[in-house]
């Protein structure tokens, strides 16, 4: 964004909101929110809320729909009217459009979609609160859901924005940060399989600023990574008990 | 809602998958290109009569015709004192068996965001010049992408022809009156476009474990995967999008973008090369009444 730039981080290493520059949002995650999807979670980074349902794998509503050696993955990424500052239209932009098909990217590298051959995965996504970064939480709901509906996956997907705010890098960027950043890149990985799965840049960096925001991402990943693990093991230990 | 692709069209016979990776394993292309290199080169400014900017690209197979039009219109509300810039892509039916006549599909909006986040975010229009009435009226820069024939790697073929049709812009006469109403004069020009600096888009795909550049129809339908690398004329890394089913490894997107700006800068010097070599011939034949007559051709060959 162009025009005035406020100073959003201190000489300190300060961000607006009191964090470090590489330090998450607070971070909560759920799994099992919804009765009547196979799987489903709830993802929230800081004023950023998602959520994530999974049915199937389940026969496609169109039969020219399917493949005869794999499951087809399905999937859709889309705002609330009420999730912005001012409302958004529900219909798909292409913005959605775009984040819908980057995001089953990411996706499509861990599942085993070769054991459900003719049949459809679908992951919905519904954002119900925007504050910046909301494909990465939207991709890290998608990945609890569908692990969540115990579909086998070689990996989870973890993932978070970096961003270029007054010059420096700082992780997981929020709205007002997005807003008037130099840079904004979003990373998905498979942490265990050192898979990048998603990786965008909007805006410019140098190669050695590009060097310093993957290991930056990287960090933000694996902390997400571990959250996730957690978040399954409290659901399925309990249950087992 | 994004679907894994199903069309008979994406699908190659394992035969020649297994013969072009085969291939790659030990360094060479089907078409004879070592796995750096770009297919020859043409552009063609100044295509159209009636675009205010115009480019024709053949990037091998692959033919984009890109048209730039300028209109008048209100200025976003958080930018008043900037012009607009929209890019658009039609992959027109013409093109290739896959394509349907219908609005643009999700290749298509994801083609012409990558493009617009790499033009607009490196600053290649200085936007500030395109006031016209200060807070109310601005130029629109309509960049449209029309790809006629697909033989792959339609991303930095866009690219190059939306830059180039951007680099031929001229801005129409215009008088503001005293009611802040603006009349325009297409007959004739006021200056250029304030294109001030110069970006494009190298991708870079993986087949196996081999990272190859400007990759051809064939190629795509069995590469797991590309990068796409926004490039800019001073070095730096001007977007990116991961682009595809499959993934690269750490390693892989490191080397991916270090290779995609080497080919870049290639890239970009050659474009400028070619394209001030036309302005001499494009002035000469400015005027003519058929279309080929009024384009001027020039070959960027082999990057």
């Amino acid at each position: 964004m162009r025009g005035e730039k406020p100073k959003l981080v201190s000489e300190d290493g300060v961000r607006h909101d009191g964090r470090r520059l590489d330090e998450l949002r607070p971070t909560r995650m759920e799994v099992g929110i919804l009765s009547n999807a196979s799987g489903s979670a709830y993802v929230e980074f800081g004023k950023t809320r998602v959520i994530a349902a999974v049915y199937g794998p389940r026969e496609p509503p169109q039969r020219y729909m399917v493949l005869p050696h794999r499951a087809v993955l399905r999937c859709r990424y889309h705002m609330a009217p009420f999730s912005t500052d001012e409302r958004k239209n529900p219909a798909p932009s292409r913005r959605e459009i775009e984040i819908s098909k980057v995001i089953r990217e990411a996706l499509e590298p861990v599942v085993m979609s070769e054991a459900f051959p003719r049949t459809s995965i679908d992951i919905f996504i519904e954002v119900i609160s925007a504050d910046g970064g909301t494909r990465t939480a939207a991709l890290n709901a998608a990945s609890l859901a569908l692990a969540d509906a115990g579909i086998p996956m070689r990996d989870l997907v973890a993932a978070v924005a970096v961003g270029k705010v007054n010059g420096y890098l700082v992780l997981d960027i929020d709205q007002v940060e997005d807003n008037y950043s130099e840079a904004d890149m979003p990373v998905a990985m498979a942490p265990s399989l050192n898979m990048v799965t998603l990786l965008q840049l909007n805006g410019v960096l140098t190669p050695r600023d590009f060097s310093q925001a993957m290991n930056l991402a990287l960090k933000g990943i694996n902390e997400i990574y571990k959250l996730q693990k957690e978040t399954l093991r409290n659901k399925y230990l309990v249950r087992v008990e | 809602m994004s679907v894994t692709p199903t069309s008979p069209d994406s699908i190659i016979p394992r035969l020649k998958a297994e013969t072009l990776s085969t291939l790659v394993r030990k360094g060479v292309r089907a078409d004879g290109r070592s796995l750096e290199d770009f297919r020859e080169l043409k552009i063609i400014t100044n295509y159209l009569p009636k675009a205010d900017g115009s480019a024709l690209v053949r990037l091998g197979d692959t033919q984009v015709l890109a048209g730039v039009k300028l209109e008048l219109g209100s200025p976003y509300p958080d930018t008043p004192e900037e012009g607009v810039l929209v890019v658009s892509a039609e992959f027109v039916p013409t093109a290739s068996p896959a394509f349907e006549p219908g609005p643009p599909d999700e290749n298509a909006i994801e083609l012409a965001r990558v493009i617009d986040r790499v033009l607009r975010e490196y600053g290649v229009i200085d936007t500030s010049k395109l006031v016209v009435v200060s807070g109310k009226k601005v130029w629109v820069v309509w960049a449209d992408i029309y790809v006629l024939d697909h033989g792959g790697n339609l991303v930095d073929a866009s690219a190059i022809a939306t830059l180039a049709a951007l680099l031929t812009t001229k801005i129409p006469k215009h008088t503001i009156t005293e009611n802040e109403s603006v009349l325009v004069d297409k007959s004739s020009y006021a200056g250029p476009l304030p294109v001030v600096k110069k970006a494009v888009t190298v991708t870079i795909g993986k087949l196996g474990d081999s990272l190859i550049v400007d990759p051809t129809l064939e190629e795509e339908k069995v590469m797991d995967v590309k990068l796409i690398v926004g490039v800019g004329e001073d070095g730096s890394i001007a977007g990116l999008q991961k682009s595809g089913d499959g993934y690269l490894t750490f390693q892989e997107v490191e080397k991916a973008i270090e290779l995609a700006l080497k080919k870049g800068s290639e890239l970009l010097s050659k474009i400028t090369g070619s394209l001030s070599q036309l302005e001499v011939t494009s002035s000469r034949s400015a005027g003519a009444a058929p279309i080929e007559g009024r384009g001027s051709e020039s070959s960027g060959g082999n990057a």
